[in-house]
């Protein structure tokens, strides 16, 4: 009772700075140290790019000299394609990504539409192998593909066409939980007015379901796709050329040893790599974090 | 009226499959390329006697056929396409580490035995002293270099390192096979600019190793070589004809002299469970492989508790009504998220550099603290970076969790009188807990398995040097795999299987448990 009486007599700047700081100015404090930490690499990592000379103690004061060298530098030099690299990882990853959706969409569409034995069963054991992820067989992975290399050279070790066909070996495992569910929420009442109207199920399933489900294959394309891109295990083991390396192969072997490596072209690559993947989660991040709290993780 | 039921009529004829031909000879190229391939591996495997592929490649190939040439497989033909790359590249790709994980596959022990039969007889050629001399042409077999030799009797005769010599038909000068159809014969300059290929070159007199091979060191002549080692096929030994020490199959894969000196390289055997009794009796493997195992846990609980406790912190923190700026905080705290993960940790690793890194030169005014080189400090570092890499995706789900708390509940406890701390720990946190259950346990499971974070960042080091295998003190299980099987100088890919299977089972019983729990937490509510 007496505090409500005399609250208003101590209308001062102070008191009202202080019930502000108690209800939420606390809280910004709080928010603006963790943006801080957030930011900490990711302003460090620009800053280094923008500097010129290269090692890794010039690159310690913050944008004290702003220069585009570094990109120059890294996207003309011999030693490390980074072009090559760039491109490698869109091709690896956009190929992965869009035949994952196509093979997870498949999947999905046969176990959500069609009653056969063994259905439930077979989406119960889908969701078990998930568990394994594929980097605890590497070594299998490294000598599998060796020795399809040794029938089939196209699709061996050192191959794009062998690293994607690995990636697809983990598409139904990730994505077909997510994208049944999905399907389950199309009503039944549509396929069966298309089969009415002479449809066959293969037409159902590209011209009415798929449209129907874009939502859902536009996150599973991108997470695969940021899956793929994240990758470094298996990529390093199957990719041996320089060459035919992805980002996260090439950028690693930059800087193997950061003491003495071109630090500042690194990092330039490492904001050129990163631009897209950011803007394009940025972009989406609604559907993402929808689709992420439904069970997938990074 | 008229119009409109032909169109109609017309839609139905568009829409019914039994006229579309498209669709069907789509079918038919994609299964026809399919098959094609197959029978070509078939043909391959057969070739070389490895029928154990060859049952499995026909097996499928067939079983794939049936279920696009049947009526009745509809949900197979959906089904089919991801369950054949699921099958190889995440079934079989276990069983196959497996069977690796009971053989001794290694540096050293990664041909069969009459590869490396044929290798160690062509190792240590040395020329043999009555040699008779082949006047030899070097010659171009698709790609390949070649000699064409005239034997001292006058044929010519024509080989290369992988084929074995065989009588040709050559034109002749001066009684030396100048050239011959298929091959094109190296000019003196070109001779002159291989030089180092051709006194490489070695091409086998016969099918039999122990004949040995010819080799010259002008380009002109070719002398016999044969090998100090003479294979015997009854006996099943090798001989030294030196020293006369005779090497028998030890049974583990390399031919042994009796004082247990063994000559590399060797084969592939199955050695059972040898690589089990390695990881678990040796000395220096048993060691590192205890704390490595302890540390994986170690890591990924700390990893869990960490970023949800930071996440949820900072989502309890920002969630209350009269909060301003929200959505800028969480564009700003959600980036370490959408920064590719590789990326992040690379960057910290460089950050994190001891003598001149950013974090002891700037914000640690210059401190050379041993971050990523001391063994303790090491750990924290991981532990920072994968906080830094996990906390936002937390915040994010904790964000969208708390909100999903009906605010009935709130309000109920607050009337009820219960203190804001009361309110979080009895009724928000337990809410929080079942609908966060499934995420925290797939969290641990990935971090169980987070090989980006440990190898990016210290790359496992600091180095145990005590260790009979390159480990260190910030590997986890995983990452230890990978550098067992494919750094250091002898890459050991049975004891790296044999770890996989370990990491297997212990993925295994997590999942077992965490899936009971995950089933009582749901009875309860």
């Amino acid at each position: 009772m007496t505090t409500i009486a005399r609250t208003p007599r101590r209308v001062s700047t102070v008191g009202r700075f202080g019930r502000w700081f108690r209800t939420t100015g606390w809280r910004h404090v709080i928010a603006v140290v963790l943006c801080l930490f957030a930011l900490l690499p990711i302003t460090y990592v620009v800053s280094a790019s923008l500097n010129p000379t290269g090692t890794l103690t010039g690159s310690n004061q913050l944008f004290k000299t702003v220069g585009l060298d570094s990109y120059q530098r890294l996207l003309t030099s011999d030693q490390f394609p980074f072009m090559t690299w760039f491109k490698n990882s869109l091709i690896v990853g956009l190929t992965t990504a869009v035949l994952s959706v196509f093979l997870g969409a498949l999947a999905a569409y046969a176990f959500s539409r069609m009653r056969f034995s063994g259905r439930r069963t077979g989406l119960l054991t889908i969701v078990l192998i998930q568990m394994f992820p594929q980097l605890l067989a590497v070594v299998a992975i490294f000598l599998l593909l060796g020795q399809i290399g040794a029938i089939f050279p196209s699709i061996g070790l050192n191959t794009h066409a062998g690293l994607i066909m690995v990636y697809l070996g983990a598409a139904l495992g990730v994505n077909t939980y997510l994208m049944y569910g999905f399907f389950n929420t199309v009503p039944v009442a549509i396929d069966e007015a298309a089969k009415i109207d002479g449809a066959g199920h293969a037409r159902i399933f590209f011209r009415i379901i798929l449209r129907l489900v874009a939502p859902i294959l536009a996150v599973v394309a991108l997470l695969s796709f940021i899956g793929s891109m994240n990758d470094f295990v298996i990529a390093s083991v199957v990719l041996v050329d320089p060459e035919q390396q992805t980002l996260a192969v090439g950028l690693y072997r930059m800087v193997s040893n950061p003491n003495y490596a071109d630090w500042s072209a690194f990092a330039a690559g490492a904001v050129m790599a990163s631009v897209p993947v950011v803007v394009l989660f940025l972009f989406l991040q609604k559907y993402i974090v929808g689709g992420l709290t439904a069970g997938a993780v990074k | 009226m008229n119009t409109l039921l032909t169109a109609r009529k017309s839609d139905r004829v568009e829409f019914g499959s039994a006229g579309r031909v498209g669709p069907l000879v789509l079918k038919i190229v994609l299964l026809a390329t399919l098959d094609a391939a197959l029978l070509f591996a078939i043909s391959v495997l057969l070739g070389r006697g490895n029928y154990g592929a060859l049952a499995l490649v026909a097996v499928g190939g067939l079983a794939i056929n049936w279920v696009y040439l049947s009526k009745r497989t509809l949900p197979a033909k959906y089904l089919t396409p991801g369950l054949t790359f699921l099958a190889i590249f995440q079934v079989f790709i276990i069983l196959y580490t497996v069977y690796i994980a009971f053989t001794n596959y290694s540096t050293g022990h990664i041909l069969n035995k009459s590869q490396a039969i044929e290798a160690l007889l062509s190792q240590s050629q040395s020329r043999v002293p009555d040699s008779a001399e082949y006047p030899v042409t070097i010659v171009e077999v698709g790609g390949d270099l070649g000699m064409l030799v005239t034997a001292p009797d006058g044929t010519a005769m024509l080989g290369t390192a992988a084929d074995p010599l065989e009588t040709v038909d050559a034109s002749m000068s001066d009684g030396k096979a100048v050239s011959t159809e298929g091959a094109t014969s190296l000019t003196f300059a070109e001779v002159l600019q291989r030089q180092e290929e051709i006194f490489a070159l070695a091409v086998p007199v016969s099918d039999d190793p122990n004949d040995g091979s010819l080799r010259t060191l002008d380009g002109r002549n070719a002398y016999q070589y044969t090998s100090n080692l003479v294979y015997d096929e009854e006996a099943d030994t090798l001989t030294n004809t030196d020293t006369g020490v005779v090497y028998t199959d030890g049974g583990h894969g390399a031919f042994v002299a009796e004082d247990g000196t063994e000559i590399l390289p060797g084969w592939q055997v199955n050695v059972g469970f040898e690589n089990f009794q390695r990881a678990f009796s040796e000395d220096s493997i048993r060691g590192p492989l205890v704390y490595v195992t302890a540390w994986t846990f170690v890591f990924a609980f700390l990893s869990m508790i960490l970023t949800f406790g930071l996440g949820l912190f900072v989502a309890l923190v920002l969630s209350h009504p009269r909060m301003r700026g929200l959505r800028f905080y969480r564009i700003i705290m959600v980036l370490p998220y959408a920064f590719p993960a590789f990326l992040g940790a690379m960057v910290w690793s460089g950050m994190l550099s001891t003598s001149f890194g950013f974090v002891n030169q700037v914000l640690l005014g210059g401190a050379s603290i041993p971050w990523l080189t001391d063994p303790t400090l090491a750990k924290v570092a991981v532990l920072t970076v994968n906080l830094w890499l996990g906390f936002p995706y937390m915040f994010l789900v904790s964000m969208g969790a708390l909100q999903s708390i009906p605010e009935e509940v709130t309000e109920a406890a607050t009337t009820d009188g219960a203190s804001p701390w009361q309110l979080f720990r009895r009724i928000k946190l337990p809410l929080l807990l079942v609908s966060m259950a499934p995420i925290l346990i797939s969290t641990f499971a990935f971090n169980f398995n987070n090989f980006n974070v440990i190898y990016l960042v210290t790359g496992g080091g600091p180095r145990d040097t005590s260790a009979g295998i390159p480990v260190g003190h910030t590997d986890i299980l995983i990452s230890m795999v990978y550098k067992v099987a494919f750094t250091g100088q002898q890459r050991d890919y049975g004891l790296a299987s044999a770890f996989s299977i370990i990491i297997f089972v212990l993925v295994a019983v997590i999942s077992i448990i965490s899936f009971r729990r995950t089933r009582s937490l749901e009875d309860i509510h």
